[in-house]
């Protein structure tokens, strides 16, 4: 049952002008970021803000045929289009062009196109189209396990080439689930297992065990109130670590006191939950649960940091924790980025007036870091009206979502806003330095086809929903 | 269906609205707040580029250059900002070692990483036209233009001083200079540094992140020009210095001429001296290593200034003058001269003599007894009260202090005050026969050659002098130090010299038993006086003082040459020769030049060198 809609009418125009003035303010920007005295002309096609013109016109055609297609396209095929898209990320690992260490673009003579830049629209199209009748159960496993599986399925393939900035975009996803419907349990635990990541690495496991034991303890006493629990623990402990010690001191002779430590601490866990269980203290039993949970967590997190992590990845993890100032090392990028933008001031140095900028001081700048160039020829009041820009678009797009009938349409709305709030943050935070340096474009402002094109059929193909969302009743 | 989560918008809705809060509250705090990034920017994109200046150029009374500038290339490097290159094509294009540049290289990281540090001094113009093409090739290199002293005659060493880098310990003193700078050390380089120096200028280069020039700062608009050193004109006649140093070769000693009117010097030797051209530039510190390790001729010493001798008898117009002033003798007072006086020794001449015949025949006991008045005068009541009356006559001849010339190496020579005659004697213990000795010249009192030029000066002023200066004028239109153009008064009037110079003129140009006679000459009247500066340690040391013409005298001379005996026989012929080569340009008596021109001095008993340095 179709009812005729005009099209035009019903598509979002507040939308469609925030785009256009992204990625025209953009453009111009790439042109300040790559200007280059012997080529002044903007259209230069031999250079940057030359082909991002082509790419802009070729992005409106693509954007009016994304809008000129029957909303129900994406519904339907949206399985396919996933698949393809799964197929290409799995072909370019094989087929891809080496470029940095990294299998991430397929090469046809001067074209290139990056696969995961599409991977995200597909994978909002096949997510949406999942939980489209199911969302009342994304409480339970069996819907949770192949909502999270159709997300790491293409985080996985990018971690692969590797492309550890797209793989993150991925799992701004969990964002729709939890939108629809998912514990937030989940999330406070990955909280926790975020903020326990850091503090593995900034301290040393030993003081973070006692403190999470001493931690588990407060909570006990304030749970139940019973001090026999209390006791109990103790000497479970005392009795394990002791034998194992004498174990250790006498036969073994070869663990050291801190795996000593730490197997009694698991060890007596173990014990001590049972002994709980018995006692039919379930809130304890939880506590417990997480105590332990955490000690394992931070003993593989501190292991694959330091013997699964490449060092550069290391460097860039301790760099932005602050454990290391390196100006000129890893931390180069980040530094030239935030002294470009603090060097902007209030208005800003002027369009291409930027030194930093003028004199390629920022690696990237085109593409990654792009918002140098805002934040240093326009300064802090060029930097507001572009994060203001985006704030707007992003709750446009809450609104939007919000007034779909069609909770597939919701759901790809919200995948929308996932991955543009993701892009966002990270890319406006590394270049500020609240985020360490992940390489992920500026939707709309960065340099680059395969991006520019991505966003857009990500973002036409909701405001096509949209603008149908009175076609069909579905 | 109904949608139960839908209030999860709210909380999607917060945590985008906070991202987008923490984005701009930091951007603002790192715009707004702190103004630290936009230093590091300009750090990032500006390079001051010190322009130095060149010194002032420095001439002789006659508009002759004698001390130019040559252009000279550092090597600079930017620590932080080098990057890949190839060193071996570098270190083959500046003739150095691989090990050098590394040395070079991290010297100058230590210094600083943001601030260049001079990699190589003063290569020279075809090295750097060579690196100067490939310098695009070496980030974080360029070469900073400086500009070296040129001498127009390897003569006047002692006069010009010389230019070095500046040290810590001054950088320290004077936050003025920095490590590279150079500063003038002794002479007129010392003395006139100010002028000299001329005002740096800065030049701001935009440089891209490879250190590459991409042209100027805000339009030049920041840039601050480099003004010259201002131009000094001595008063040197560098054909007379030129010509007394010829004349000193190869002998130990002095010749200080002055022009008496103005105080101005014209000539100013110190023998043995040095090539000034050979502290410039790379081979400065070696050169002057080698210069200070030279202790059996001392050419960096300044005897000029700074050696101290007793005057002998050249002191005697002074003591006349002060005896005629202080009215203890008229002109025609006469005393009687047995081959000496007591236990001073006098050679044989006519006796009695008036004073005129005393100074021309130079007798110890005419002069002993006039001293001898002059202390024991009973218008003051001891002879110490006669003797410090007697003592400020010297000091306002200039005697036993420093001048004030522009050399700070000028040494102040010594006329003992009465305390120190009652120290050694007891208080009213010692009479005027106890110091006696002074009254030819020697004993305690030691005075500079300059210090004596200086009083021939005032001789021939008939009273008064200008202290002795090297410099003229400064640039245009600067005037030189009042100190300069200030006029000392000696304290006797001016009816007082005539009889004195009489006496050395009679010296020169007199009959028998004239002193000097070797130095007179055809048409002009020199007035001069010999002198022997006992020296316990080897042969007495000549001694001269003279000036000319006797009316408008415009040249007072000293010359000093050790460990060769009588005045007569060395000091007075080469006064003369200089004093007919300033007077008439040209010298007449070539005999007696080339027998000063051949004679070598040099071997003359040397461990009296430290006889006149003490």
């Amino acid at each position: 049952m179709k009812r005729s809609v005009n099209i035009w009418n019903g598509i979002d125009k507040t939308t469609i002008l925030l785009f256009l003035l992204m990625v025209t303010m953009g453009w111009f920007n790439i042109y300040a970021a790559v200007y280059n005295e012997e080529h002044k002309e903007i259209l230069d096609l031999t250079q940057r803000y030359g082909r991002q013109f082509i790419w802009i016109l070729a992005t409106i055609v693509l954007a009016v045929f994304v809008v000129i297609i029957d909303s129900r396209f994406y519904l339907f095929f949206s399985w396919f289009i996933y698949g393809f898209l799964i197929l290409l990320l799995v072909l370019v690992l094989v087929f891809g062009k080496e470029i940095n260490g990294a299998r991430s673009w397929f090469e046809f003579g001067p074209v290139s196109f990056q696969p995961s830049e599409f991977a995200k629209f597909g994978t909002a199209l096949a997510l949406a189209t999942f939980l489209n009748n199911r969302r009342q159960e994304l409480t339970r496993l069996k819907v949770i396990i192949p909502a999270v599986g159709i997300i790491l399925l293409p985080a996985l393939l990018t971690a692969l080439q590797p492309d550890m900035g797209s793989t993150i975009v991925f799992f701004a996803f969990l964002l729709v689930l939890f939108r629809e419907g998912m514990s937030p349990f989940i999330f406070v635990s990955g909280l926790l297992m975020v903020l326990l990541f850091f503090l593995t690495l900034l301290l040393d496991n030993l003081y973070l065990e006692i403190g999470l034991v001493t931690i588990a303890i407060l909570l006990t006493w304030f749970a139940t109130r019973r001090w026999k629990l209390f006791f109990a623990g103790l000497g479970i402990f005392i009795l394990i670590s002791g034998s194992l010690y004498l174990l250790d001191y006498y036969v073994i002779g070869s663990l050291g006191n801190e795996l000593v430590l730490l197997i009694s601490l698991i060890l007596s866990g173990i014990a001590f939950a049972f002994y709980i269980y018995s006692k039919k203290a379930i809130a304890v039993l939880i506590i417990y649960t997480f105590l332990l949970g955490s000690i394992l967590y931070i003993n593989f997190v501190d292991f694959a940091f330091n013997n699964l992590l490449r060092t550069h990845q290391k460097e860039r993890v301790e760099i932005m924790l602050g454990f290391k100032s390196d100006p000129h090392g890893m931390g180069y990028n980040v530094n030239q980025s935030i002294i470009s933008i603090g060097s902007g001031g209030f208005t800003g140095k002027g369009y291409l007036q930027g030194t930093q900028t003028k004199f390629k001081f920022v690696p990237a700048q085109s593409t990654d870091f792009i918002f140098c160039t805002v934040g240093e020829e326009w300064g802090f009041l060029g930097s507001f009206i572009v994060i203001g820009a985006y704030l707007f678009l992003l709750l446009r797009l809450i609104f939007l979502a919000e007034r779909q009938r069609s909770v597939f349409s919701r759901i790809y709305g919200y995948g929308v806003i996932s991955i543009l709030f993701i892009h966002f943050f990270i890319n406006i935070g590394m270049a500020v330095g609240l985020v360490p340096v992940i390489g992920i474009p500026l939707p709309f402002f960065s340099y680059g086809g395969s991006s520019l094109w991505g966003f857009t059929i990500l973002l036409f193909i909701f405001l096509r929903l949209d603008a149908g969302r009175t076609e069909y009743l579905v | 269906m109904k949608d139960i989560y839908v209030s999860r918008k709210y909380i999607i809705i917060s945590l985008i609205v906070l991202a987008s809060v923490a984005l701009i509250i930091r951007l603002f705090i790192i715009q707004v707040v702190k103004d630290t990034y936009r230093m590091s920017a300009d750090n990032n994109v500006l390079r001051y580029e010190t322009q130095y200046p060149a010194r002032g150029l420095i001439y002789d009374r006659n508009g002759k250059l004698i001390v130019s500038n040559q252009a000279a290339y550092d090597i600079m490097v930017v620590p932080g900002q080098t990057g890949k290159m190839d060193t071996t094509v570098f270190c083959n294009d500046l003739e150095i070692s691989k090990e050098i540049f590394r040395e070079r290289l991290k010297a100058a990281r230590n210094y600083s990483r943001r601030a260049p540090s001079v990699f190589l001094k003063q290569v020279s113009a075809e090295t750097y036209a060579r690196f100067q093409e490939k310098m695009f090739m070496y980030p974080g290199f360029y070469v900073q233009s400086r500009t070296l002293r040129k001498y127009s005659k390897p003569v006047a060493a002692h006069l010009l001083g010389y230019v070095s880098e500046v040290d810590e310990a001054l950088i320290k003193k004077d936050p003025y200079y920095k490590p590279g700078d150079y500063i003038g050390k002794l002479g007129i380089e010392e003395a006139y540094e100010k002028d000299l120096r001329g005002t740096r200028g800065v030049k701001i280069y935009l440089v891209d992140v490879y250190g590459r020039i991409k042209g100027s700062y805000d339009n030049e608009s920041r840039d601050t020009l480099d003004v010259q050193g201002s131009d000094i004109i001595s008063g040197i006649d560098l054909d007379l210095q030129e010509y007394g140093e010829l004349l000193m070769q190869n002998k130990r000693g002095s010749i200080v001429a002055i022009e008496p009117k103005t105080g101005e010097m014209l000539a100013f030797v110190s023998s043995p001296n040095y090539d000034p051209g050979l502290l410039v530039g790379r081979v400065r510190s070696e050169n002057f290593a080698r210069l200070q390790a030279d202790t059996m001729y001392k050419p960096l010493f300044n005897r000029a200034s700074m050696a101290k001798y007793p005057p002998g008898s050249t002191f005697k117009p002074v003591i006349g003058l002060i005896a005629l002033q202080e009215k203890v003798i008229v002109p025609s007072t006469m005393f009687g001269c047995n081959n000496g006086y007591l236990f001073v020794a006098c050679h044989s001449h006519s006796s009695p003599l008036d004073l005129e015949g005393a100074i021309m025949n130079s007798c110890n006991a005419y002069f002993c007894q006039t001293f001898r008045k002059i202390l024991e005068n009973p218008r003051y009541g001891t002879v110490g009260e006669a003797y410090e009356k007697w003592r400020s006559y010297l000091t306002d001849f200039g005697f036993g202090k420093k001048l004030g010339t522009e050399f700070s190496n000028e040494l102040p020579g010594l006329i003992p005050s009465s305390e120190y005659f009652d120290r050694y004697h007891g208080k009213n213990k010692w009479k005027a026969l106890t110091v006696i000795s002074m009254a030819i010249g020697q004993g305690e009192v030691e005075t500079t050659p300059l210090q004596m030029a200086n009083m021939t000066a005032a001789i021939a002023n008939r009273g008064y002098f200008y202290t002795p200066h090297i410099v003229k004028s400064i640039g245009t239109g600067h005037k030189i130090d009042p100190r300069f153009t200030v006029r000392h008064e000696t304290g006797i009037d001016s009816s007082n010299f005539e009889e004195i110079i009489l006496g050395m003129e009679a010296a020169v140009n007199g009959g028998a038993g004239a002193t000097a006679r070797i130095a007179a000459l055809n048409g002009i009247i020199v007035c001069g006086k010999t002198g022997t500066a006992q020296n316990p340690h080897g042969k007495d040391h000549s001694v001269f003082i003279a000036f000319a013409p006797k009316d408008n005298p415009t040249i007072a001379i000293a010359v000093y040459v050790e460990n060769v005996g009588f005045g007569a026989t060395y000091a007075a012929p080469l006064a003369t020769l200089m004093i007919e080569k300033h007077l008439k340009g040209v010298v007449t008596n070539k005999p007696m030049e080339q027998r000063m021109l051949d004679l070598n001095l040099l071997n003359q008993s040397p461990e009296t060198e430290n006889e006149a340095q003490r």
